[in-house]
């Protein structure tokens, strides 16, 4: 009796060693994955971006955050904060495209040279435009997404109204309804209810966007970028996707509302300072801010 | 003879055997290239994101330089550090070299007397000296003090410890909120797009440009070394990816010593450049610099007419120079480095008058002091080549061919050639691993430098002279 539970016992086991010991090897990639993904492309404009090609620029430049395997796990890795991105997971922040989905050619173009401000990835204007292509198609090869899926659809960000103190206000209006303040303060201040408590994707701690303190939104500071922002959402982060709550016409007033708690000078902050605008009430009923 | 030449053959292959051994070590031992200090120990980069190899910058290590050491990421004050930080990098390199000088004037003695051996005369012999041997002690240290408040300050001595202050400087960064607007003050480097601080050899001749430090013979100028740190003010500024920079100072005639020991001139040095996009083969720079500037001829006495006044020149005359800077980039490996210069100093300088204080000249521009009939100014052309092959960021070969012809000498039919330079450097730079806290490399080198007409004479109408300088050495910083 006891041998047969043994042997059963055996089986089991050896049974689960052969499904488990090859699982590793699914969840770590490989230089030898990555050798063999060492045709991908990048197609920005009329430039071609090959991964080949990019092999020095990130040996230079990249590795020591990002990693030779591209899973953010670079010597710099416990010293900087945030941390690197995994491109292994092929999530990223900065999209043109809908929550969830990859990230255009364009879009990973964009970042690599404007960087992501309050990280230390800098602005990394100072290569060629096919190089930075090339990069893209560097960044690319690290996840198996792109072999399996296509770049998300980019939204359709429409014209940008005038700006005007019912937009304003209406966009403050906005602000109160989606709860923004939760995270980011009544103020803007990144000190709302929940902002100590946040974390991103792979539970690390995370602050929410301070819009009073000068410094640029991670994915862009013009109009359409903080548009683009809070309609794709920043994935991997717990800023979601708005598109689901927030027509594109109170996308537009709530952009005109965030720039009064900007520090730079602009026509919405002088606008909320003639209305006097006082901050949103957590605490007013529905519609009654 | 044959003995001796068989002899010479064995040292020479034993000595290259050893560097083929030693360097064999060290690729063997390699590591993956990581950070570096200071800068690098605060933002998490690799000495490479900023260095072609360092000490060079690459464009994006002068983009960080132009942004008054910035990333530019809302994290650059100090304030955002870990308390423990300090911006500090020591720098200093030991070294084998061989040092060769030809036709050095040397005495020559007869039999001894009974008063010891007699001197009998001159001749002309080649010294060759080499031996172990210490560069001088650099301390660095720069950063930011605040966010768009920068600074640098470096001391640095001589191989005898002996220090002074190599530059010292605070820079308001993007005033107004533009980059376009940069005020520098203090002792700096002036805006040399081929930075000779920054300079990958380190032989005597060979570990500075002579193209930035050319005086021709006789000459009382030592005012336009563009090579040297100077003091002044300088308002600099760039486009946000630093394609297009500027840069304008105006600067104390001084040659950067401190304590105002010249007269009240002033020199001004403006460069200019842009880049351009060429896909694959890199982003190309081109530029021009142009460095004028007025020195002291005359001199106030006090006891003799020799007993020369600190500070008290006037008399001032002009000087000039002018030139164009390319950097050529052929791929990820290739790229070539070009500095041409015109240069011309008043002929008062070309006679001999100008800088007393430190003796380069003894003659003084007094009242009723003419120059002798037909003296001219003195002007000369010259190219500075500086090809590298860069095979990774850890391993560089340097090359370099520079040549100074004179144009016009200032008096009248001295040789058109006495003082043009010609010299060659090649070597090469290995760096076996980098760290986040410290950077080595192992540093071979040659050079070998020609100069027309400035050996002695000995009854010759003129004597080139040719010294070479071979130099191993373990170049670290941490």
């Amino acid at each position: 009796m006891q041998r047969n539970n043994l042997r059963k016992w055996s089986l089991l086991l050896g049974a689960a060693a052969i499904v488990a010991l090859p699982m590793p090897s699914w969840a770590q990639l490989t230089q030898y994955d990555l050798e063999t993904r060492m045709g991908t492309e990048s197609h920005v404009g009329n430039i071609t971006g090959h991964a080949k090609d990019a092999k020095a620029d990130y040996r230079r430049y990249c590795v020591v955050c990002h990693g030779t395997l591209g899973d953010g796990n670079g010597e710099s890795f416990p010293w900087v904060d945030p941390k690197p991105r995994d491109f292994q997971l092929g999530v990223f922040k900065c999209r043109s495209t809908p929550t969830g989905t990859l990230p255009t050619d364009q879009d990973l173009f964009d970042t690599i040279a404007r960087g992501l401000d309050r990280s230390n990835m800098p602005q990394w204007s100072t290569f060629t435009k096919q190089e930075r292509a090339d990069l893209v198609a560097w960044v690319k090869h690290f996840s198996p997404r792109w072999a399996n899926e296509k770049p998300g659809t980019p939204i359709t960000i429409p014209p940008e109204p005038e700006v005007t103190a019912e937009r304003i206000k209406a966009g403050r209006d906005v602000f109160a309804r989606v709860q923004c303040w939760k995270c980011h303060g009544v103020q803007g201040m990144a000190n709302g209810p929940s902002a100590s408590t946040l974390t991103d994707d792979l539970g690390r701690p995370i602050q929410p966007f301070n819009f009073t303190d000068g410094s640029r939104p991670k994915c862009g500071d013009t109009d359409r970028d903080i548009y683009r922002i809070f309609m794709t959402g920043l994935d991997g982060t717990p800023m979601p996707s708005f598109a689901d709550n927030i027509k594109p016409d109170e996308a537009w007033d709530l952009v005109f509302y965030l720039r009064t708690f900007m520090s730079q000078h602009s026509k919405e902050k002088a606008i909320a300072k003639q209305l006097g605008l006082k901050p949103v009430d957590p605490n007013a009923p529905a519609g009654q801010q | 003879m044959h003995v001796s030449r068989h002899s010479r053959l064995r040292d020479v292959s034993y000595f290259g055997s050893l560097i083929l051994i030693a360097v064999s070590v060290m690729l063997a031992c390699s590591q993956p290239a990581n950070a570096l200090p200071a800068f690098a120990r605060k933002y998490g980069l690799r000495c490479s994101a900023c260095h072609e190899s360092w000490p060079m910058l690459n464009y994006f290590g002068q983009k960080f330089k132009d942004n008054g050491y910035q990333l530019m990421n809302d994290r650059d004050a100090p304030i955002w550090q870990n308390p423990g930080y300090w911006p500090v990098t020591f720098r200093i390199t030991p070294i084998w070299h061989r040092v060769s000088t030809g036709k050095v004037l040397v005495d020559t003695y007869g039999p001894t007397g009974t008063g010891g051996s007699q001197v009998t005369g001159s001749a002309i012999q080649r010294i060759t000296t080499s031996g172990f041997d210490l560069s001088g002690l650099d301390f660095h240290t720069g950063g930011t003090l605040e966010k768009n408040f920068s600074f640098y300050v470096l001391p640095s001595s001589d191989n005898t410890a002996s220090f002074h202050f190599e530059t010292v400087m605070a820079r308001l960064d993007n005033l107004f909120g533009s980059p376009w607007f940069n005020v520098k003050l203090g002792k700096f480097e002036l805006d040399n797009l081929l930075s000779e601080k920054r300079i990958l050899t380190l032989t005597g001749n060979g570990g500075i440009y002579q193209l930035y430090h050319f005086v021709p013979v006789g000459d009382g100028n030592i005012f336009g070394q563009m090579g040297d740190n100077q003091l002044g003010v300088e308002v600099m500024g760039h486009s946000w990816d630093d394609r297009t920079r500027y840069s304008a100072a105006l600067l104390s005639t001084s040659d950067g010593t401190v304590g105002m020991p010249y007269g009240n001139a002033y020199t001004g040095f403006f460069a200019a450049s842009q880049a351009f996009d060429t896909g694959k083969a890199g982003v190309q720079r081109v530029g021009f610099y142009a460095m004028v500037g007025e020195a002291p001829t005359t001199w106030l006495t006090n006891g003799g007419p020799s007993s020369y006044i600190a500070g008290s020149g006037a008399g001032n005359k002009t000087f000039s120079r002018e030139g164009f800077v390319g950097q050529f980039y052929f791929g990820q490996h290739i790229d070539l480095q070009v500095v041409t210069q015109h240069g011309e100093d008043s002929a008062w300088f070309g006679q001999g008058y100008g800088d007393v204080i430190d003796g380069v000249s003894t003659a003084n521009n007094q009242t009723g002091t003419v120059l002798p009939p037909g003296s001219r100014s003195p002007s000369w052309n010259g190219v500075l080549l500086e090809p590298h092959y860069v095979y990774s960021p850890q391993l560089i070969f340097i090359g370099r061919y520079e040549t100074i012809r004179m144009s016009q000498q200032s008096t009248p039919g001295t040789a058109s050639n006495l003082g043009n330079i010609s010299t060659y450097t090649i070597g090469y730079r290995y760096n076996p691993f980098m760290t986040s806290r410290a950077g080595f490399a192992w540093h071979n080198e040659y050079n070998w430098l020609h100069q027309d007409g400035t050996g002695p004479t000995l009854g010759l109408s003129s004597t080139n002279v040719n010294t070479s300088e071979l130099l191993l050495g373990f170049d670290f910083d941490f």
